[in-house]
């Protein structure tokens, strides 16, 4: 079956909602607009304004009423348009969704869902566009995921439903277009671990949402050198699936990482640490990270590409790391 | 000294607005105190007399400690203060004039040897720079310069050390695992294994072959007879708790030891075309992993040490090996190997010598056997003890010495413990 | 009001106070440790709310909580072992002063963040509104919080849902050192929440009969489905922000104004007056609070610390499906 990321994304909207009377979606423009992004296009239609709720522009009272409502017994799943905005509601999600349990001494948790995009590469410039998951993936209480394919797009929500503990699902900007094979019948997903999209066995590429495929296509081209490059979607970015990374780097002892946020205190910068940590003694070159560059994400297209992990700098980067 | 905050470890009495004699109630603001946040009123919590002011205006003490005596001779706060003896005045050390160096030039001038103290500092604030450093070094005597520093990638030591190579024999200026060369390129230390993977089979690989290409092995075997040594264990034995019982590999291991003190044309390496004779004995164990695989973690002077001290160093270091766990000092390079596969039924063993050593000392099994004592046939544990020997370093008399220090010394286990 | 509804609002007050008054000394002994928020002068608030409150009712507090997590029932032991960071703790040793709950008693905590409680409540009352249950969702804040951005988010929010929120700002005209009339430019809380489209109305929060009608009758209309309604409860608090501070911020003059109106003498004065009580029924109360009090320090002393090698749990939940 043919479909897109965001309609991968709308058919596990659809499906919570209809499976589970205590899911209900929030957010800015979420109903009668259909998503900022149009991903929740026809489910106020479907579901009625009871389940699907429009918010007025108040980041801090939605998230934090999606906390609320969690501890008082529903699941909500609550849409922030884009990661920038998040940070109006970064005291509801720091101070109240990752500490209630710990602070309570376990009596309380909030098994809520926080839906929003992320990411550069539509010249939305600098307000719009940063790749902040990091940030969440440094808190602990929460767990974080980024689907980078049409299955986790269309999976990770329902189990995310599950989880007792806040999840927070990041959905790369330019991902929603993305179109390809779905299976019919394609269910829920684990969102523990990470996978190998790849497998090879010269250098290990590990990415995550929208830098997968550049990382993927970035193989891709080494390939045709002779140079076979293993490519890793963390897929989970908090807890991380730290293993199955170092795994493959015992084996392929050269590391490479491709990161849509910033080099410094990042994700690129976690995953590098445990491998000096724990895999030290396998690495045969030092860890090379493709980072985007310490700018505000600028408006014109060129500037933007230059800007982000670009296929080329991962083929160099991979380069460096075996010649 | 009340906790007057979250942030407030000692405070400094500013005012005390009672007096000894003053009858004060609970509630009362009774001083002021510095918190080094702000002055804060202090209450008392009791009602009575005041008795007496420990703390006087001006004293900065702990939190916690008595500030004031009220009534009933009750104290505000804490335990009773203890008489304090007035602390004998310290007398102030001099000081080295202080030295400003950054780390790396410490290090560079140690390394040179250069004293800082005497280096006149030309840097910001009079620090000490490299180059100060390098103007206080001797002139140079035409020593030759260091060879340039060649960098391995962690991977890449790892397996050179796994395979006996020296990586600073490898060509620069960056060494990969590609550069390391499967087999060992000159004598280097012996080494056992710390990994189980595949590089451990790689390693015995290179290990066993380069044996057996270079070394002219020669074999010798006798078979001891066992019954004085194991009826004096179980006497011995029968005196200790069970987890103190030694059991009769400890003894042999021993008598190997000694032996290979009293024959030492055995224990040593062979380097560079010629034998040197080690000073100490340093068995090699081979401890066979369950997994496959072998380590062969190395004991100091098992002559020298009792036996119940052998015997708890052997328990350990095998549990060690198996759980990859073995200390540095067990990884030091054996002077003679000593393999026991009695435990898996075996009657001999045949070994390969480890490189450089030139000797593996073998125990099969100990198994009753028919065996004539005196001129009647009797029953006797036996053990058939075994010598593989590097021909090149000595010749089969020598083996012959060994082996029957070694039988010499099993008949009299009493010397042994 | 009757009689034993009066001595009930005494008993609570006074309990509330004796507790505060021993907190502080346990807190001089280093027994009790971080910030401490006391609540002297303001008991009038929390025993006339909280206890007209219904059964499942829910309450969002703040830092200042201890008056309303024991008016609302939480046994004082296990809020002084929570204090003392004790297993026996109504947050086993990991919130402490600032962070009681009780999730049974749906006390959804002191949140230390000014205005940080407000989303809660909304989201909570738009639980049980979802859920088809008539219950009331209680938030208790400060006059600090209305300076606040989530403050306006929330009033909107819960007013344009109709959500089943009592707004109840315990305005002690101070944020921390700061007046009211230096930080916010309409002193009048009760209007300002009105423009929100919501009743509002401000309450003499000294005396606690006036709070607990003006409660009772919030409660009615919200529990009828009128959405939320915002009491602004005007009262003072008698000691320091946090534990002790040098007070530079007010004149002594003002604290012993205020403190001519202190709820408990008030209360005691006039139910003397109507002859509805005499000394030994005061007696009784304050022995018996004594009593309570005496056993809450000792169930504190006594729990167990929590135990370091538990430090990571309460992080995530412990079964996942």
């Amino acid at each position: 079956m043919t479909t897109t990321y965001r309609q991968a994304l709308r058919e596990a909207l659809r499906e919570a909602l209809a499976k589970d009377e205590r899911v209900f979606l929030m957010g800015e423009d979420v109903g009668a607009y259909g998503g900022c992004f149009g991903v929740s296009l026809g489910l106020l239609e479907e579901f009625g304004p009871e389940r699907v709720l429009d918010t007025p522009m108040s980041e801090s009272a939605f998230v934090g009423a999606g906390i609320g409502a969690a501890l008082g017994g529903m699941r909500p799943i609550v849409e922030i348009m884009t990661v920038n905005f998040s940070l109006l509601a970064l005291d509801q999600i720091m101070n109240n969704a990752a500490t209630l349990r710990h602070m309570s001494g376990g009596q309380l948790g909030v098994p809520l869902v926080i839906r929003m995009t992320t990411g550069a590469g539509r010249q939305l410039a600098a307000q719009h566009s940063h790749s902040l998951e990091g940030w969440y993936a440094h808190i602990p209480g929460l767990r974080v995921v980024a689907p980078a394919t049409l299955a986790d797009a269309r999976g990770m929500l329902w189990t995310a439903l599950l989880d007792p503990d806040p999840v927070l699902l990041f959905e790369h900007g330019a991902l929603y277009n993305v179109s390809g094979e779905l299976e019919p019948d394609a269910g829920p997903v684990d969102i523990d671990t990470a996978a190998i999209r790849r497998p090879g066995r010269d250098a290990t590429l590990v990415a995550y949402g929208g830098t997968v495929r550049t990382a993927l296509e970035a193989a891709g081209r080494l390939a045709a050198d002779g140079i076979d490059a293993e490519v890793i979607d963390l897929r989970t970015l908090r807890p991380l699936d730290v293993e199955t990374v170092l795994a493959s780097v015992r084996r392929t002892h050269r590391l490479v990482v491709v990161d849509e946020g910033w080099r410094t205190g990042s994700l690129s910068a976690e995953i590098s640490a445990r491998a000096a940590e724990f895999a030290l003694y396998d690495l045969d070159a030092p860890v090379e990270r493709v980072c985007t560059e310490e700018v505000p994400i600028p408006y014109a297209k060129q500037l933007e590409d230059a800007a982000l992990p670009r296929a080329d700098d991962v083929v160099a980067a991979v380069r460096r790391a075996v010649s | 000294m009340p906790s007057l905050g979250a942030d407030m470890d000692e405070g400094t009495v500013l005012e005390w607005l009672v007096a000894p004699g003053d009858v004060v109630h609970k509630g009362d603001v009774v001083a002021v105190v510095d918190t080094s946040k702000a002055a804060v009123e202090v209450e008392c919590f009791d009602s009575g007399t005041i008795e007496r002011l420990i703390v006087p205006v001006g004293e900065t003490v702990p939190v916690g400690t008595p500030l004031a005596v009220i009534g009933d001779g009750r104290l505000r706060a804490g335990p009773a203060p203890e008489p304090v003896a007035e602390p004998a005045p310290v007398p102030e050390l001099p000081r080295p004039p202080k030295v400003l160096a950054s780390p790396p030039v410490r290090t560079y001038a140690k390394q040179a040897g250069v004293d800082l103290a005497s280096v006149h500092g030309t840097g910001r604030g009079g620090a000490i720079t490299r180059a100060d450093v390098a103007r206080a070094l001797p002139p140079p005597h035409g020593e030759p310069e260091p060879p340039p520093a060649v960098k391995v990638s962690p991977y890449a030591r790892r397996l050179a050390r796994e395979r006996h190579v020296d990586p600073a024999t490898l060509p620069g200026p960056v060494v990969h695992a590609r550069d390391v060369p499967a087999t060992a390129r000159g004598p280097v230390p012996e080494q056992p294994e710390r990994d189980r993977g595949g590089g451990m089979r790689e390693a015995i690989a290179s290990l066993m072959s380069r044996s057996t290409k270079e070394i002219p092995h020669y074999y010798l075997s006798t078979t001891i007879d066992l019954h004085t040594a194991l009826e004096w264990l179980r006497e011995h034995n029968r005196g200790v708790s069970v987890h103190r019982r030694v059991v009769p590999a400890a003894l042999l291991l021993k008598a190997t030891a000694v032996a290979a003190a009293e024959v030492p044309a055995l224990n040593g390496h062979w380097i560079e075309g010629c034998f040197h004779p080690s000073g100490t004995v340093r068995l090699g164990v081979a401890v066979s992993l369950r997994g496959g695989g072998l380590l062969v973690p190395s004991l100091e002077d098992p002559g020298a040490s009792a036996l119940d001290e052998l015997m708890r160093t052997l328990t350990g270091v095998v549990t060690r090996a198996r759980s990859g766990r073995l200390r540095s000092s067990e990884l030091e390079p054996a002077t003679l190997t000593v393999t026991n596969l009695g435990d898996l039924g075996v009657e001999s063993v045949q070994g390969v010598i480890y490189p450089p050593q030139v000797a593996l000392v073998g125990f099969g099994a100990i198994s009753k056997r028919p065996w004539a004592v005196g001129d009647l046939l009797g029953v006797r544990p036996l053990v058939t003890a075994t010598l593989a020997a590097d021909h090149r370093a000595n010749d089969g008399a020598t083996g012959a010495r060994f082996l029957g220090t070694l039988d010499r010394l099993l008949q009299r286990p009493e010397e042994l413990r | 009001m009757n009689v034993k509804e009066r001595e009930r609002l005494l008993r609570q007050m006074i309990r509330i106070r004796r507790f505060e008054e021993r907190c502080v000394e346990l807190y001089s002994d280093s027994k009790i440790r971080g910030f401490m928020h006391l609540y002297i002068g303001e008991e009038a608030v929390a025993a006339g709310v909280l206890p007209a409150l219904g059964p499942g009712d829910a309450v969002v507090s703040t830092y200042r909580e201890h008056g309303h997590a024991l008016a609302l029932g939480i046994p004082m032991e296990a809020v002084l072992a929570e204090m003392y960071g004790r297993t026996n703790g109504c947050s086993r040793g990991r919130g402490g002063s600032m962070h009681l709950f009780d999730a049974g008693r749906r006390f959804y905590g002191g949140n230390a963040i000014v205005g940080g409680g407000l989303p809660l409540a909304v989201g909570l009352a738009l639980a049980d509104a979802m859920q088809g249950k008539a219950l009331v969702t209680a938030c208790l804040f400060g006059d600090g919080a209305v300076a606040e951005g989530e403050f306006h988010e929330c009033l909107n929010l819960a007013a344009l849902w109709r959500l089943p929120v009592l707004f109840c700002c315990e305005n002690n005209f101070y944020a921390m050192g700061t007046a009211l009339r230096r930080a916010q430019a309409q002193t009048d809380l009760a209007l300002r929440a009105s423009s929100y489209g919501m009743p509002a109305w401000p309450v003499d929060g000294m005396d606690p009969v006036a709070v607990t009608e003006a409660t009772e009758r919030a409660v009615e209309s919200i529990r009828g489905g009128a959405g939320p309604c915002f009491l602004e409860l005007r009262t003072y608090r008698f000691r320091a922000h946090s534990m002790y501070d040098a007070e530079r911020y007010r004149a002594k003059s003002e604290v012993e104004e205020w403190r001519q109106r202190d709820p408990i003498p008030r209360l005691t004065e006039s139910m003397r007056n109507d002859g509805e009580l005499d000394d030994a029924a005061l007696a009784a109360i304050e022995s018996e609070v004594e009593e309570e009090l005496a056993a809450a320090i000792a169930a504190a002393e006594a729990g167990a610390p929590e135990p370091v090698e538990g430090l990571t749990r309460f992080v995530y939940a412990e079964r996942r499906p």
